[in-house]
């Protein structure tokens, strides 16, 4: 019988109240609550662009919505989802509650840089939100010129502006991280003991400081364009349109490894603490993402292969691409032998786990199609391209972060969530989730182009499937919103370590006092020291 | 026409089938690797099911030898999927020297065709079956893509430049043609069809219709109205390259480079002169920026490389 | 003695705090140098594209005043090195006194940089604004002078920020709030500031110098 667990008196949440002490607080527990909030909120706007999508795209012709508008719904859905969303997501929530927590520290290294990072997310987060109201965007996420610097009469410039100081945020987040992890981890705790999400978040903020510049500029030139008539890639000048795709994806590709590699970081803590198994091959995996960042600098150009690029070029990016894809299957493979001989719980975090690796291996096989480069001739920029990210994406990131949300769940709020609806919510979503995007991949081979406002009527069986997918999905994001805020109330007390895990993090209260720990811990063991006779494993249920 | 839920597109060209033979391999190495995941996901995970709490697992960190294995094995399987595709679009892009080409033009929201001997076509490219097409592309406006599916070719249309892509239909019949770059209101509507029809109606088919001038002979006339032949021919003042035989050839330039004549060179020669100046000549020619439409462009190239077809032995440049 | 700074309660001991200041200006450092290398790739392409327009567009820039504005720069990096090395020795007044004069010589850049542009304008060669050009390839000129504008004129925003910085800093060292002990922000402003030189002293020929020997 486990002794009776109770939320310690003091922590981070009650130590003091009012909205003061939040909006001014430099706790990096507290901000990344703060940016839990307003990432849900944009969550739900930038999907409610795509139910408005799929009940569209239900019948093939346009009855819905007019092309203006349904054009300017996929450009908010993807501008949304992509910088508001997915970027910020694992860093900011995941990230900034745990890497102090994970390495042994009091606080990041600049807290109160933290907090600004978050008022300048707010801020582009508006600019955008005024965007939408005013009337849209409709150049799509990638802004193409010369339609965004010189045809479209949409709010291409404020658009421009609410990403270039979003960018700005995530950028002071990851230099947050990399100046955090190598000067403030406890003694004890080399590289190579370091949790893997750790390395996540440091691969992941490498890539944000290099390439998240070049976006800043690449747009802000865009908007140059639009507003002044400087036509830098306009072809009457001798400027380049296809400059701008050099430029914009140059920064994009690595961002969708911006977007997957912490997911990776949380699947990685997932499936050791639910195997409660030392994982497999660490410093493979390790390597691994700093192998992914680096290369995933030198494949931009597989977005262009029919864009009149050279044919040199072209096979050089496709090499390229086919490399960055074999230490992501390194990763499946040492994840699917850490089950081997381990203690598997099947918790939601556990299916969340799983079900990223599933489906994860999926939406990375499909890239092999289209680095391929006879097949992406007829593929690219059809529905296939978009089954393979929102595959990787969806099926990948967002199943990660879900998990991670839960696994966490009782350390930030002390309480657990009920395990029962978690379940349910979470083999949902990986149902709707499949109904609504593989349909897509044979539509794109079909030949549907992507960003159709309608289709021929050859393609609608698919559709409606997809549609139905869609449906199911968004009930399963709905439900974790509605009993997760319930548990943050009325959820039973966790204890520190209701998963019986390794791990800093579980060897402070839950919540945590403000300041992690009582005392700076001393780390003298591996990561994830499972089964060693030592080990002494608290709490568990 | 179709099954009310298709799965696969038709092949209607030689490079489809090509195209959907790598498909098979893709597919099968995926749905090898996903089947093998998924199924020692699931034997793990009911095999290895938490018996007790306190239960102990072995402490296995890892194995070199596997690393390896799983390093290797799919190095070699993506070297397949790229030396295969890689071959296959250096086909896309090699065009046979006999290839009939036909000009495409991109504009917001359709596109125009344009055949050698003058028929033109709005939203639809009639070819003969079993004759390699050449398409060259561009845009009036914004980027657009030339898609047809059931040839499992795709090219973008870009302002400013020429892009181009060939084929071989294999099966006559009708087939979708889309636009597959967002290019603002009415992308999704920009398409039209692709018709191929056995040669002897084929050639019939461009003998109907409004009688048009050929490009070439459209050219030749445009070759005089715009100055052209007052200094690119044999008795003009100004020292002009004689473009008789140029087109396909290699051209030195003044930097020391040496390019080839193909479409783009004399498209950007004739509106943006001081770009690629040949070796020996001064940086004198006027553009003609604002004052030739692609149509006309199109209708000059046909011209210039006429010029090298049929025209009399090809006269040395002076230097 | 005045001027201990406080340490920041995450960090350990002082040492670490100004090796985590030091490191993250190091970072943030990276970052303008993408910001500005986008900017240099697409001049790069288009100054190999269009070698002869682009020499030609060069030799319309204000050779003289480029090269003195150089030399004014490279001279404030010299007395943002000295108000470093002051804050270092903890000598409080020489300290103001460079953090001063270099505010003084970013601000005569700056004015000779506005010089420059007042010129441009009356020349026409403002694209965007007033341009109008009547050489051979206009189109090409103005690419040049685009990206004439939008670098310097970003390089110019640094270091006004630049500027403002170093006000704050005098203002605090005023203020007796650096030492021997705590002098981070004067040496990561130092980085910075000798940044923006660098970015200057890559711009300046890519921009002033083509085809001069």
């Amino acid at each position: 019988m486990s002794p009776t667990i109770a939320i310690p008196r003091e922590h981070y949440l009650n130590v003091s109240y009012g909205v003061k002490s939040w909006l001014f607080t430099t706790d990096h527990k507290r901000i990344a609550l703060l940016y839990l909030t307003t990432i849900t909120l944009l969550f739900f706007v930038g999907g409610a662009a795509a139910v408005l999508m799929r009940l569209e795209l239900m019948t093939p012709q346009g009855d819905l919505v007019q092309s203006e508008t349904y054009n300017k719904l996929f450009s908010t859905h993807g501008i949304i989802m992509v910088w508001f969303f997915l970027i910020p997501s694992i860093p900011t929530v995941l990230g900034n509650f745990l890497v102090p927590m994970m390495i042994g520290a009091r606080d990041l290294a600049f807290p109160r840089l933290n907090l600004a990072s978050w008022y300048i997310f707010i801020l582009g987060s508006l600019f955008t939100l005024w965007v939408i109201v005013v009337g849209g965007v409709d150049t799509g996420w990638t802004f193409y010129t010369p339609y965004s610097s010189i045809y479209t009469n949409t709010f291409v410039v404020a658009a421009v502006v609410g990403i270039f100081i979003v960018g700005f945020s995530s950028i002071l987040t990851a230099l947050n991280f990399i100046v955090t992890i190598h000067i403030m981890r406890a003694p004890g705790l080399t590289w190579f003991r370091l949790p893997l999400f750790i390395w996540a978040q440091y691969a992941t903020s490498m890539i944000i400081i290099l390439a998240t510049p070049v976006l800043a500029i690449t747009l802000s030139l865009v908007a140059l364009e639009h507003l002044f008539g400087i036509g830098i890639f306009d072809p009457a000048l001798g400027g380049d349109p296809i400059l701008f795709q050099h430029l914009f994806w140059f920064y994009s590709h690595p961002a969708v490894y911006i977007m997957v590699l912490p997911a990776m970081g949380v699947v990685s803590e997932l499936i050791t603490a639910f195997s409660r198994k030392r994982i497999f091959g660490y410093s493979f995996i390790a390597f691994s993402s700093i192998a992914i960042a680096v290369i995933g600098f030198f494949v931009w150009g597989h977005h262009m292969f029919v864009s009149g690029q050279s044919v040199y070029a072209s096979m050089i990016f496709s090499f390229l691409s086919m490399l960055v894809a074999i230490p992501s299957a390194v990763k499946v493979f040492n994840w699917t032998a850490t089950l081997y001989k381990g203690s598997i719980s099947y918790q939601s975090p556990m299916l969340y786990a799983l079900g990223f690796i599933g489906l994860f291996t999926i939406g990375g096989l499909t890239g092999l199609f289209l680095a391929s480069l006879g097949v992406d001739i007829h593929v690219t920029d059809t529905y296939f391209v978009i089954a393979h990210f929102h595959y990787i994406m969806v099926g990948g990131s967002v199943m990660g972060y879900l998990g991670g949300i839960h696994y966490w769940f009782p350390k930030i709020t002390g309480r657990m969530y009920p395990e029962g609806w978690a379940k349910f919510s979470a083999l949902i979503i990986f149902a709707g989730f499949n109904l609504t995007f593989f349909p897509q991949f044979l539509l794109g081979y079909l030949g549907m182009p992507r960003r159709y406002h309608f289709y021929p009527e050859e393609f609608q069986v698919l559709n409606v499937l997809s549609s139905a997918g869609a449906s199911i999905l968004g009930l399963g994001y709905v439900v974790p919103l509605i009993y997760l805020i319930w548990a943050m109330r009325y959820g039973a007390p966790a204890g520190p370590n209701p998963w019986g895990a390794t791990g800093l993090e579980w060897q402070t209260s839950s919540p945590p006092p403000t300041h992690n720990f009582e005392e700076t811990p001393v780390v003298t063991q591996e990561a994830y020291a499972y089964g060693m006779p030592e080990e002494d494993l608290k709490g568990g249920r | 026409m179709r099954s009310s839920l298709p799965l696969f597109p038709e092949q209607a060209s030689t490079f489809a089938e090509r195209v959907d033979a790598l498909y098979y391999y893709l597919l099968s190495v995926s749905g090898f690797f996903v089947l093998l995941i998924f199924a020692l996901i699931f034997y793990f995970a009911v095999k290895y099911r938490r018996r007790s709490e306190g239960e102990q697992t072995p402490p296995i960190l890892g194995s070199i030898p596997l690393e390896v294995a799983w390093i290797v094995i799919p190095f070699i399987l993506v070297m397949i999927m790229f030396v295969w595709g890689a071959s296959l679009y250096f086909t896309a892009f090699s065009p046979p020297a006999n290839a009939m080409e036909i000009f495409v033009i991109g504009k917001q929201w359709m596109w125009k065709v344009q055949h050698p001997e003058g028929r033109r076509e709005i939203d639809e490219l009639h070819v003969p079956i079993g004759y390699p097409v050449k398409l060259t592309i561009t845009s009036q406006d914004v980027i657009h893509s030339f898609y047809i599916p059931a040839f499992r070719i795709k090219m973008d249309a870009v302002p400013g430049r020429y892009t181009s892509i060939w084929f071989e239909a294999s099966k006559t019949g009708t087939f979708h043609l889309f636009c597959a770059e967002y290019c603002g209101t009415a992308h999704a509507g920009m398409g039209g069809r692709v018709v191929v029809m056995k040669p002897s109606e084929y050639e019939q088919w461009l003998r109907t219709g409004a009688p048009e001038e050929s490009l070439v002979a459209a050219g030749g006339r445009l070759f005089q109205q715009l100055g052209c032949s007052g200094c690119h021919s044999q008795n003009s003042i100004a020292r002009a390259p004689l473009l008789d035989g140029v087109y396909g050839k290699p051209v030195p330039l003044q930097s020391g480079q040496v390019v080839l004549a193909d479409e783009s060179y004399i498209r950007d020669s004739i509106l943006l002169p001081q770009k690629d100046v040949v070796a020996g000549y001064a940086p004198v020619m006027p553009s003609f920026q604002g004052r030739i439409s692609e149509e006309e462009l199109m209708q000059i190239i046909a011209y210039i490389r006429f010029l090298g077809e049929e025209g009399p032995e090809p006269r040395k440049t002076t230097r | 003695m005045e001027g201990n700074g406080a340490l920041a309660e995450q960090f350990d001991d002082l040492a670490q705090q100004h090796e985590a200041a030091s490191l993250g200006m190091w970072v943030f450092l990276v970052t303008e140098i993408l910001f500005f290398g986008g900017l240099f790739a697409g001049y790069t392409v288009y100054r190999a594209t269009y070698s002869e327009a682009f020499r030609e567009a060069s030799h319309h820039l204000d050779l003289l005043l480029g090269s003195i504005n150089t030399a004014v720069l490279i001279t404030s990096s010299l007395t943002m090195a000295f108000a470093v090395h002051n804050a270092q020795e903890g000598r409080r007044r020489a300290l103001i006194v460079f953090l001063l004069l270099t505010m003084i010589i970013g601000a005569v850049f700056l004015g000779i940089k506005v010089t420059e542009y007042a010129h441009k304008y009356e020349q026409d060669l403002v694209p965007g604004i007033r341009f109008a050009y009547g050489g051979p390839h206009p189109g090409q000129v103005q690419l040049f002078l685009i990206f004439y504008f939008v670098m310097t004129s970003l390089h110019a925003l640094h270091l006004t920020i630049g500027i403002g910085l170093l006000g704050v800093l005098a203002f605090l060292a005023w203020r007796g709030h650096f030492s021997a002990d705590y002098y981070a922000p004067v040496e990561t402003s130092g980085l910075y500031w000798h940044f923006i030189d660098i970015v200057w002293i890559f711009l300046f020929p890519l921009l002033y110098l083509i085809g001069t020997h």
